[in-house]
């Protein structure tokens, strides 16, 4: 094996391997456990980047091993799966910080970490995966490896949670499943192709691909969260608020996003998709999403379900940008996967800090908190700021693109959809931020602990400023060669210029 | 019909009257009993068509092998229900099976 | 010697002598009866790795024994099904022994090794047998040594379900002897090499066919035969369910598929593989909704073995080798995965006195490698990805959407979505905090730790599908479509 062939494997392994080595401490080393876990996540981080110096160099980093003839596992490392990669390894620095903080004295914690790095190994499997079949295997492992963080605090509530998602991702990923083991029996090959590998079958097939279309796209709306697909995350908010942001930002939803840009894209190719007159349904599904998702936002008063509407909504941009079928939109769609993660995971943060310091769950209980943690309210605003699309910062980016997109494509109706949206977000947002600020506190705080002369843990005020400043900069230095939006122009100069 | 042919129907007979008694019989002895019966249904079958018609060759000695043989399996089959089933009447004083029981 | 001067011809009548020869030593020598079997298990396994090389260089091997004429004499055959039976039955018959050895350490059994000996002599013989009467005496050895094993803790329980195990074992036994005389009539032989040589289309080989199915389908608990199958392997201890469920039933279920590829397939009978398939997919569904209302744990797991039974059936319709080589991937992966679950179960069992799903949250905690070797298990059972049932559903789901039968295709992909639902309903307990139990008796290390190795090789066994497939594919020959 070549030390390209090596990279791709240590990535997704090491994580694994560290997971294993976690379950096996016991429960009170919890220094030697948050030292793995840093290095853990640091050295993971500097392998996506050194592989990513790599691939703009013109390195391949290609593993192959054959489980039954053609059915293999394979990594194959290319900017989308890197942009992926990057994405989750870096917020999986910072929630690791932040869980660390947050879970101070919590009982299993090794159980917990140990579930973390395998969910960490699964993510970045998906990412890296080369074949249909490779997705699979680790898309499961997301599943399983998700299911105890999500029933992480064992109450009755937590453990209905994780039932509800269990069932949607395992009935998802029998769908999945499905419709993998049909294409392969049509195609005799799963493997990853830019411009994709379906569109040599003869038209007989044609209605079978259509299928399959929306078998797979069940499978992996299931993690999107794609209406009506989407019961299980606003349930599976009653886990831990590192996990949230994990499930949010990150890994879960994330997954399903990527899957979607994977099949459409390297399965089906995205013309001959659209030829199958596939896109246009997915794309319909994906704007009712983004609207249905908005209106329920409205109507929460628990602060993390809320967000875990708006999280719905949110992912179904990505979804719409690709099912679009143009340039534009699909850097739209792309860019969205970064910027909603570092949105959105700032926005978890932050009402995990209120939760944690002020044991705050509900919005209207959110009065004249700006005054008690000036820190983490401003993250916040930052970062509900940008999701309803205030430039320069990251979610405006996004929203233009698609809009810029949509009407090179002559479909004026999507700017009617994410005015809407844009209205509506503005609409769950701006109360909370009003709140934050403009009231002031009546009466005493649910709780109050005191952590020094900060106004929460440094564990857990650290990564969230940090993300909230990479909302900022990634909005303002857009143009810079090094931003998502750059990268996410050169993925998509891939897959149009080709032709 | 020849002899060999009612040999032969005498021990398929015999094997449906004993399945019939196996399931519609809920006493345990009986349905040792049944066992048996179905067990000399079978070994009846093979010793009839051990006969060689239209020939003088003496009869098939390898069906005699078997049924010999499955005799000795039969037997001590039964011994060992037996057993069981005075280990299970002397426990529970009950001689037959439970069905709602599982 | 070395390995590639052994011959066939030396080592598989070993396989059987081995563990006879272990019995009779452990019931004369009580005092030495756990080492003797100890010994003997892991010499079978090691006889077993030792054909496999000898098979996978030389190909099949054909032993006659005593130098009669093929049509009387005893013949062993070693093929690549064989060799799956062998395996399956060497490895899990020596962790599943260790295992033991610490179960039964309090309550001492007298003759439970020299049984659990024959037992295994009994599966090997039958794996090796070439001749359907020799086939025949295997089948009620095999019954007999399993029903003396349920009976190894006396209760009413066991008492109650060990007699109807037994009639069911002995109604088998006495169809498929039926249909040996039928075909042994009519063909003048009972090696399979010369009946298949000889066979033909008419009502006397239907009828034997259907005889000996159906009484092997009694024996394998093909549904709706199954109905002693949940009550004797619950109420059986730990080590006994694990080798009841993991080894004795597939010996029948290999019987079927040997049968079948041997004798009747040529005879291309497609009403009767649609029957046998039905009969499978109703099977999945009904055991695993079964296994989801269960309340006992140990229970569960039989039915979950009823469910997953029903995958094996899949095979006669599909006909291609992709469809066979899946079913071998289930029998192989459920062989490991449910033996662990059912000693994880025993586990649990042994150290709480109680089996109820309800109460599990007190136990789990206290036995984590056991409830992980579980999970482990359970991942394969379940078919999910990256285990070895994982791999033989796939080829199974390959199989059935190339032949576009997708009805078929859609009930094991149901099949696999009910067995998380009852697996979870298990494993969601892990999750609750709860009381902790008082512990009845302590499982050792051995114990916790023969369950994980089963686990672990169930996933293992979806990494080297490649070599596995290969060598136990030597000298099969799947016929195509029917």
């Amino acid at each position: 094996m070549t030390l390209n062939a090596c990279l791709p494997v240590v990535t997704v392994a090491s994580s694994f391997i560290l997971g294993l080595i976690i379950f096996a401490l016991p429960e009170h080393r919890h220094r030697l456990r948050t030292t793995l876990n840093l290095i853990g996540a640091g050295l993971k981080l500097g392998l996506v980047f050194w592989m990513l110096n790599g691939v703009t160099q013109g390195q391949e980093y290609h593993a192959r091993y054959s489980l039954i003839g053609e059915l293999a596992l394979v990594f194959r490392v290319d900017l989308l799966a890197l942009y992926f990669a990057t994405l989750s390894t870096l917020l999986w620095l910072l929630t690791t910080i932040y869980a660390v903080g947050y879970l101070e004295n919590g009982p299993n914690r090794s159980r917990f970490f140990g579930f973390f790095s395998l969910c960490t190994s699964a993510t970045v499997g998906v990412a890296l995966a080369g074949n249909v079949f490779t997705f699979i295997i680790f898309f499961e492992l997301l599943t399983l490896s998700t299911y105890p963080l999500i029933a992480h605090r064992g109450t009755e509530e937590a453990r209905r949670a994780a039932k509800i998602y269990l069932r949607y991702s395992l009935a998802g990923g029998a769908c999945l499943l499905f419709g993998s083991v049909w294409l392969y029996t049509l195609t005799g090959s799963l493997a990853f192709k830019p411009q994709g590998f379906v569109s040599t079958l003869p038209p007989s097939d044609h209605v079978a691909l259509t299928i399959i279309f929306v078998l797979m796209i069940t499978g992996v709306g299931v993690k999107a969260a794609l209406f009506p697909l989407h019961g299980w995350l606003p349930k599976a908010m009653v886990a831990p608020a590192p996990v949230s942001s994990l499930l949010h930002a990150v890994a879960v939803v994330k997954a399903g996003a990527f899957g979607v840009i994977r099949i459409v894209y390297e399965v089906y190719g995205i013309e001959f998709a659209d030829a199958l007159s596939v896109t246009t349904p997915l794309a319909y599904l994906a704007a009712f999403t983004i609207i249905y998702g908005s209106v329920r936002a409205l109507f929460q008063n628990d602060l993390k379900k809320r967000l875990a509407y708006s999280t719905i909504s949110q992912i179904s941009y990505i979804i719409l940008g690709v099912a679009l079928v143009g340039p534009i939109a699909t850097i739209g769609g792309l860019v969205h996967l970064i910027h909603q993660g570092l949105m959105k995971i700032t926005l978890f943060f932050c009402a995990g800090n209120f939760a944690e310091t002020l044991g705050i769950h509900d919005i209207d209980e959110l009065d004249g908190v700006g005054k008690r943690m000036p820190w983490t309210a401003t993250a916040f605003t930052v970062a509900a700021l940008a999701l309803i699309g205030i430039p320069p910062l990251a979610g405006f980016l996004s929203k233009w693109y698609l809009s810029l997109g949509a009407l090179e494509l002559g479909q004026p109706w999507v700017l009617g959809i994410l005015i809407a949206s844009s209205l509506l977000n503005a609409g769950y947002f701006l109360p909370i931020i009003h709140r934050m600020w403009f009231k002031s506190r009546t009466g005493e705080w649910q709780q109050h602990r005191i952590w020094g002369r900060h106004e929460t843990g440094l564990l857990l005020l650290g990564p969230t400023v940090a993300a909230a400043t990479s909302v900022v900069l990634v909005g303002v230095f857009a143009s810079s060669s090094y931003s998502p939006f750059a990268w996410a122009i050169e993925i998509v100069a891939q897959e149009f210029m080709k032709r | 019909m020849s002899s060999t042919q009612f040999f032969a129907f005498v021990g398929v007979a015999l094997v449906c009257i004993a399945m019939h008694s196996l399931i519609a019989r809920a006493h345990l002895l009986r349905k040792i009993l049944a066992i048996n019966i179905m067990s000399s249904g079978v070994f009846l079958f093979l010793v009839a068509l051990a006969w060689r018609e239209q020939t003088d060759l003496p009869p098939d000695p390898i069906c005699h092998a078997m049924v010999l043989t499955g005799i000795v399996v039969a037997v001590s089959a039964t011994a060992f229900a037996l057993g069981l089933l005075i280990k299970f009447n002397t426990l529970t004083g009950a001689t037959q099976l439970n069905d709602a029981q599982q | 010697m070395s390995i590639t001067e052994l011959d066939a011809t030396d080592l598989a009548p070993l396989l059987v002598l081995a563990p006879i020869l272990g019995a009779a030593v452990a019931l004369i020598f009580r005092r030495m009866a756990t080492t003797v079997s100890l010994l003997t298990t892991a010499l079978s396994a090691l006889l077993v790795v030792a054909l496999s090389c000898v098979i996978s260089q030389n190909g099949a091997a054909n032993i006659v024994a005593g130098g009669w004429p093929k049509a009387f004499a005893i013949s062993l055959y070693v093929d690549g099904l064989t060799l799956l039976m062998l395996a399956i039955t060497g490895i899990v018959g020596f962790f599943v022994a260790l295992y033991a050895k610490d179960y039964f350490s309090k309550t001492p059994n007298e003759t439970f090794w020299s049984v659990y000996l024959l037992l295994l002599a009994a599966i090997n013989a039958l794996a090796l047998s070439r001749d359907i009467f020799n086939i025949y005496v295997t089948l009620e050895c095999l019954g007999l040594a399993s029903v003396a094993l349920v009976v190894s803790e006396q209760n009413e329980k066991t008492l109650s379900s060990a007699l109807r195990y037994l009639m069911a074992a002995l109604v088998g036994s006495m169809l498929y002897l039926f249909g040996v005389a039928f075909l042994y009539h009519n063909y003048g032989t009972l090696n399979i090499d010369l009946l298949s040589n000889a066979i033909t289309h008419g009502p006397v080989t239907y009828t034997a066919m259907a005889l000996m199915v159906s009484g092997l389908m009694i024996k394998a608990a093909i549904f709706p035969l199954h109905f002693w199958l949940p009550a004797a392997h619950s109420s059986a201890p730990a080590p006994v369910s694990a080798i009841l469920s993991a080894l004795v039933v597939k010996a029948s279920a290999y019987l079927i598929i040997r049968l079948w590829l041997d004798l009747f397939s040529p005879l291309s009978v497609p009403m009767f593989a649609e029957l046998l398939s039905l009969i499978g997919m109703v099977a999945i569904i009904w055991g695993s909704i079964q296994a989801l209302l269960q309340t006992r744990l140990k229970l569960l797991i039989a039915y979950s073995t009823v469910a997953q039974l029903g995958y094996l059936m899949q095979g006669f319709v599909l006909a291609s080798e992709t469809a066979w080589q899946g079913v071998i991937y289930i029998a192989l992966s459920h062989a490991l995965a449910k033996s662990a679950m059912f000693l994880a179960a025993g586990n649990i069992r042994h150290y709480s006195g109680d089996d109820r799903i309800g109460n599990l949250n007190e136990v789990i905690r206290k036995l984590p490698i056991t409830m992980t070797a579980f999970a482990i298990a359970s991942m394969s059972i379940m078919g999910l990805p990256p285990s070895s049932g994982f791999i033989g559903k796939w080829l199974l789901l390959e199989a059935a959407l190339t032949e576009g039968r997708i009805f078929q295709a859609v009930v094991m992909a149901i099949g696999g979505i009910l067995a998380s639902a009852y697996i979870f309903k298990v494993i969601g307990h892990a999750f609750t905090p709860g009381e902790t139990a008082q512990s009845q008796q302590r499982v050792t290390p051995i114990m916790s730790w023969t369950t994980m190795a089963l686990a672990l090789l169930s996933i293992l066994a979806g990494f080297s599908a490649n070599e596995l497939l290969a060598l136990f594919s030597v000298a099969m020959n799947f016929p195509g479509a029917a």
